[in-house]
């Protein structure tokens, strides 16, 4: 019995990986039809922070050039604007289901790069803007509830989403080189 | 005052082996549980880019794999050092992306085809390019769950 388990136990880990599905979740855009015009959406150029990669991976954001470190910090400010900046984002009162009124940030996160940018270094930086927001939703959910936002209840957490949303877009690939078909 | 000497041999008896089958059960039923079975064999050499804020995939039986990377050495002569795409068990192009989408959305019943999420697993040392492509025929088949597999990393 012990033999017979032991050689199908066998069997199992030879033919098994472990390794677990791990991963940075992201909503591609929906394909625009080819025969409409790309135009620019109307955002308010305060509303928007462009984080570009470059082929050499140096990071670009907002204005000036910046270390990896640098950019949560960066992210975090723009997102919250404390002092009420006019330079950066407006906030927008808005009614969330469940919570009531709330001060919204109407900013957006551009993330361009390069097609030589390493793809390690694309995904540290989108890591990094994640992180950004999670920690601002850990802080938005802190004051409301007490409670760091994973510990919140599911209704809980679509309201935090709401309210600190997370508005990163990929922008369209610029077409540097032509495409090869 | 025999009646208090100790009888038998002083041996510690041996380990009962009778519960080893049922130890070695347990265990097996662990691996069955846990276990992800094996599906293809990779071509490419990946090894994931490292993150801190790594979601699981939640259903593993909705997703699909495209996996860009280097091609292993037994494959380099063929096809070269340069990254390339391997889906299911070939390399392919960026067109047959599309082909490969329409299958594997087949395959998934209908009412949880919105949930399709492709998972892409490149090798850290890839250049964006390759996978700007794939993400813009993704993006033209309709597939908008997209996941970057990535390795969990604890915070700087």
């Amino acid at each position: 019995m012990a033999d017979i388990s032991f050689l199908m136990l066998i069997f199992f880990l030879m033919v098994s990986t472990m390794d677990k599905e791990e991963g940075i979740s992201r909503r591609l855009p929906v394909m625009p039809p080819p025969d409409m015009k790309v135009e620019d959406q109307k955002v308010n150029r305060r509303n928007i922070i462009q984080v570009k990669v470059n082929a050499q991976d140096r990071l670009y954001a907002g204005n000036e050039i910046m270390d990896i470190t640098q950019l949560k910090d960066k992210i975090k400010e723009f997102m919250t604007n404390p002092q009420n900046d006019p330079n950066l984002p407006d906030k927008e009162m808005t009614f969330i289901e469940g919570y009531g009124d709330c001060l919204v940030s109407k900013g957006v996160i551009s993330l361009q790069n390069d097609r030589g940018t390493s793809y390690s270094k694309y995904i540290e930086v989108q890591n990094e803007l994640i992180r950004a927001i999670n920690e601002l939703r850990d802080e938005w959910s802190m004051a409301n509830y007490g409670k760091k936002y994973t510990r919140l209840n599911e209704e809980q957490q679509a309201i935090v989403r709401k309210a600190v949303p997370q508005s990163i877009s990929e922008a369209e690939p610029k077409d540097v080189t032509k495409r090869r078909r | 005052m025999s009646k208090f000497v100790k009888k038998g041999s002083g041996d510690t008896p041996g380990i009962s082996t009778a519960s080893l089958p049922d130890i070695i059960f347990m265990i097996l039923m662990f691996f069955m549980v846990s276990v992800s079975m094996r599906q293809t064999d990779r071509k490419v050499i990946v090894s994931l880019p490292g993150a801190s804020e790594v979601a699981k995939l939640e259903r593993k039986d909705l997703a699909s794999y495209i996996y860009i990377g280097t091609p292993t050495l037994q494959y380099q002569s063929l096809y070269g050092t340069e990254s390339q795409i391997q889906l299911n068990d070939s390399f392919r192009s960026i067109e047959d992306i599309r082909d490969f989408i329409a299958s594997e959305r087949e395959s998934i019943s209908e009412a949880e085809r919105q949930n399709m999420t492709v998972s892409i697993k490149a090798d850290e040392n890839t250049r964006m390019g390759i996978i700007t492509d794939v993400k813009q025929e993704l993006r033209r088949c309709s597939a908008l769950r997209i996941m970057y597999g990535a390795r969990k990393v604890s915070a700087l």
